[in-house]
């Protein structure tokens, strides 16, 4: 669809910048701080745009670069901050992400983090120092913690004995997700490495004093046994190989690699449930096969008010992608799935996993702004929006609904308490989307009906 | 009404010097803590200690030190040149704010302020250039070149501010060139702000806003513009409060020609030269423009505080003042805080009942409304334990040491590890500072009163006084912190 105006500029971005991911990614490492490379502003906002949705503090070094940084190299800046941060929060990792300013100006990170190695080897104790290379001008937040994971695993994980183990990279999810995923493989009475593990330090609890670092996160030494295990499961359909720290893992240890799109709707946690009995041989337990029962009985109850409703989906592909299938298991059609991201295979992907999506009229754009989006709407005319907080401002001008999941949720309650994954995340956002329907028909009526 | 005490002695908290002396729990804290200074035990980062100091009047102390640029590896709660200027010129509602560089700096900044307008949003859209790695090789001119065409003929502004981030200063794109190209054909100000992030700190993002906005004041004409004249600087229509006060200035009988920036107009800015008077509010910001048109057009400035009632009165006050000829006008400023006093005064005392004896801690980025909290927050019946902020200057501190209580801790550019020690330390009830430091004080068990650019709630003029209170009431006083750990709730 083109736009009515000709269209060089980013309006109304659908997508946030490389180093933001890293940052989250890194903060579910155990006793990591995440560090930017670059100017004071990156951390500061990338800091404020994640609390907002977290409502947790998240700390952030930066290297803070000056004029004379930016001209003479950023060497020196890098370790007086490393030394710092290891001074101040006695971090077991610290996670360097770069940014546009030091990859521009073509700082040699790995060689930097040697020599401060060197230099201050007699120093207190040396952390783990993990390199990510997000440059702000290329991809999005979601390649940042993808680079992010991959950097980590490829830091830490060293040949071990085989051993029952599973990887998981669950990719960008909720707090809420993680702690679900993590029950999951408790369940199955399998060990596993799941990386990252934010799911305490973006959602914890009260503090006492101040925690430099908050509790939680996956150990390093966890990520170490990574080239151990058994198998890797990494959700995601859309990962660069370069960045697939499954793929990492398999082609350096041997690892067998198991992709799954983000096990959302029936038939994608069927996969993933399914993958972990061939992989572990046990049964799952009786209580996912009641979360799935109830949730086909929901899909009956529910079946009618979302039959054939036109819903325009964006946020990152992976998401979106998955999103798509489970709305076509429930007789939605998105009409436009949409992201800011672009990989060159959302569309392949889609139509691997909803074969009749031409027929459906179902549209793929890559690389869109809610500028994009908005028009597209004008003319597909969708029954709502599902997406992340920052399609609001599209939603109340135009008057369609929005039903909000994934990150950022700034403007609602308990984004990171949100499940999306499994039955129990697929229930929740089935009975949110129903009552999305119902609410919209109850307040369109004009006789007010208190049951619906 | 009864004033607040005079800075710095005798406030009327009622907590004893003893009661400052416990801790978190209620613990006695070692005496000799309270003797020097407080970083010892704090684990201050090499290279901020002289931005931190406990106010003690038995011994000599050091001015602070400040104006300095964040500390590489300190979790700095500043943020960078680009974030000056935008959030200066971010209020200029009919004018387009193009930011040259890649996706982040434009995402973060998109619609998170309170700033309102009561007429064309432009400002509330994000523009970027998105600049890739091909444009980062072969520089970013065309782009912006095309991006500014086409974003002018969709959106008709009536103006444009292009942005350059930290990238931009490396590659060298010619934007001056570039917008006074597009200025030559579309016909409007396109305006360049050298906000490169890394040049610099907030303050220097400050000054390149203004020197922007300069470039528009003396444009416009001043005919019709009354003697009785002032523009309100610094004031950026957070939640509508650039309303509340312009309204009380009209009252008096005084023209406010333009307010830059809170509900911003290109136009009104244009003419800003034909005021006799500059009220310059957050110094930090504006008192650089302020002082170039003073310079420029000979209009005087001062500085003022719209937040609590004895900082809101002496602002009409002191503007009354300026226009001796017209003793209506002082009548009227001495009418509108009777009125106002008359009916806030007793709403105010439900408040300061339940709040007397509290303790507050003050982070914010300007250090002038530090003065105007403290006063406020004496005027509900709570003491100050900590205050600071992110951009003063050494006149600052120099006042806000004299303004406060002895024990006080007083900050520079401080970070979370610091805040939290010194709050949980003090005892203090209640944090006011921004989004960054919100987490921190709920964590921690402690109420909060955001005092930021993201505010829905106006908390300016009389009725802002008000809202205030209630704010700080309404956390400082809920009973939810009976589960904090502070108060011996579990972890």
């Amino acid at each position: 669809m083109k736009h009515e105006h000709a269209k060089t500029a980013t309006q109304n971005a659908c997508k946030l910048c490389n180093p933001l991911g890293a940052c989250l990614a890194f903060r579910g490492i155990e006793n990591c701080v995440p560090f930017l490379h670059g100017s004071q502003g990156c951390a500061t906002y990338i800091r404020r745009y994640l609390i907002s949705h977290y409502k947790e503090p998240i700390d952030i070094a930066s290297s803070n670069f000056h004029e004379e940084t930016a001209v003479f190299g950023g060497s020196h800046n890098l370790k007086i901050g490393l030394k710092n941060v290891s001074d101040q929060y006695k971090p077991d990792v610290i996670g360097v992400a770069t940014t546009c300013l030091s990859e521009t100006i073509g700082d040699d990170v790995p060689m930097i983090l040697r020599e401060y190695k060197k230099e201050f080897k007699n120093g207190s104790p040396m952390p783990i120092l993990i390199h990510a290379s997000t440059p702000s001008y290329q991809g999005s937040h979601i390649d940042g913690f993808h680079a992010a994971v991959h950097a980590s695993v490829k830091a830490l994980a060293e040949k071990m004995p085989w051993q029952r183990l599973i990887n998981l990279f669950p990719n960008m999810v909720s707090p809420a997700d993680l702690r679900y995923l993590k029950e999951i493989l408790e369940d199955f009475g399998v060990p596993y490495m799941m990386l990252p593990d934010y799911s305490q330090t973006m959602d914890g609890g009260p503090w006492g004093e101040y925690h430099r670092i908050p509790p939680g996160g996956t150990p390093a030494s966890a990520i170490a046994t990574a080239a151990s295990a058994m198998a890797s499961i990494e959700f995601g359909s859309t990962i660069e190989a370069s960045k697939s720290a499954a793929g990492y893992l398999d082609v350096m240890f041997g690892v067998p690699a198991y992709h799954l799109p983000l096990p959302i709707g029936i038939n994608g946690s069927d996969k993933f449930f399914s993958l972990l009995e061939t992989l572990t041989g046990e049964k799952r337990a009786e209580k996912y096969e009641d979360e799935r029962r109830r949730l086909v009985d929901a899909y009956a109850d529910g079946h009618k008010y979302v039959f054939e409703k036109k819903v325009i989906l964006y946020g990152e592909e992976d998401l979106v992608i998955a999103m798509t299938v489970f709305l076509r298991e429930i007789g939605m059609v998105p009409v436009l799935c949409a992201s800011g991201g672009k990989s060159g295979l959302m569309k392949k992907r889609i139509a691997e996993l909803v074969p009749d999506m031409d027929e459906l009229g179902i549209k793929v754009r890559e690389g869109v702004d809610f500028v994009d989006i908005e028009d597209d709407a004008k003319i597909l005319q969708p029954d709502f929006l599902i997406g992340n907080s920052k399609g609001y401002t599209m939603s109340r001008k135009n008057n369609i609904p929005l039903l909000r999941l994934g990150f950022p949720i700034h403007d609602r309650f308990g984004g990171q308490r949100m499940h999306h994954l499994g039955y129990r995340g697929t229930q929740e956002l089935f009975d949110r989307i129903v009552n999305t329907v119902i609410e919209q028909r109850q307040n369109a009526s004009s006789i007010g009906y208190t049951y619906m | 009404m009864k004033r607040a005490a005079p800075a710095g002695h005798g406030n009327n908290c009622s907590s004893s010097p003893e009661e400052r002396h416990k801790g978190s729990k209620g613990e006695e804290i070692p005496q000799q803590y309270f003797k020097g200074m407080a970083m010892d035990r704090i684990g201050i980062l090499e290279g901020r200690e002289r931005q931190v100091l406990e106010k003690n009047s038995g011994v000599a102390q050091a001015d602070i030190a400040c104006d300095t640029s964040s500390l590489s590896g300190s979790v700095s709660q500043r943020a960078c040149v680009f974030c000056g200027s935008r959030v200066v010129l971010y209020p200029v509602a009919d004018a387009i704010h193009l930011v040259h560089g890649p996706i982040g700096c434009a995402a973060y900044t998109w619609d998170i302020r309170g700033a309102v307008s009561s007429g064309p949003e432009l400002h509330r859209l994000s523009f970027s250039t998105d600049l890739q790695e091909m444009d980062v090789i072969y520089g970013g001119e065309k782009k912006l070149y095309k991006s500014l065409i086409e974003l002018i003929e969709q959106y008709k502004p009536k103006a444009a501010f292009i942005y350059s981030t930290c990238i931009v200063g490396l590659i060298g794109d010619d934007i001056e060139a570039v917008c006074k190209k597009v200025a030559r054909e579309t016909g409007i100000p396109v305006l360049p702000v050298h906000s490169e992030g890394f040049k610099g700190t907030k303050k220097d993002g400050y000054k390149a806003a203004c020197h922007a906005l300069m470039k528009l004041i003396g444009t416009g004409s001043t005919e019709d513009i009354s003697k009785y004249s002032i523009n309100i600087l610094g004031e950026f229509n957070l939640a509508g409060e650039a309303w509340i006060i312009r309204q009380y200035y009209e009252k008096m009988g005084i023209e406010v020609v333009a307010t830059l920036t809170g509900d911003g107009r290109i136009d009104a800015v244009r003419r800003a030269h034909g005021a006799t008077l500059n009220v310059v509010q957050c110094s930090g910001s504006m008192t650089w423009l302020a002082k170039e048109m003073e310079e420029k057009y000979g209009i005087p400035y001062i500085r003022v505080s719209y937040f609590g009632i004895e900082d809101m009165s002496k602002s009409l006050y002191d503007v009354a003042v300026k226009f001796p000829d017209r003793p209506d006008i002082m009548e009227a400023a001495k009418q509108i805080v009777s009125e106002e006093v008359k009916t806030l005064y007793p709403s105010l005392q439900k408040f300061k009942k339940a709040l007397t004896g509290k303790k507050a801690a003050i982070y914010v980025g300007g250090a002038f409304k530090t003065f105007s909290l403290i006063k406020a927050l004496r005027s509900i019946g709570m003491s100050v334990v900590l205050a600071g902020s992110q951009t003063g200057n050494k006149d600052d501190y120099a006042r806000l040491k004299e303004m406060c209580d002895e024990g006080t801790v007083i900050v520079d550019d401080s970070n979370p590890v610091e805040l939290s020690k010194f709050i949980l330390e003090k005892g203090a009830d209640l944090l006011i500072g921004g989004v960054k430091e919100r987490p921190i004080a709920f964590k921690l068990g402690i109420g909060f009163c955001d005092h930021n650019h993201e505010r829905k709630i106006p908390l300016a003029g009389f009725i802002g006084m008000y809202n205030f209170a209630l704010e700080v009431y309404q956390s400082v006083m809920s009973p939810v912190w009976q589960f904090a750990p502070r108060k011996g709730g579990s972890l």
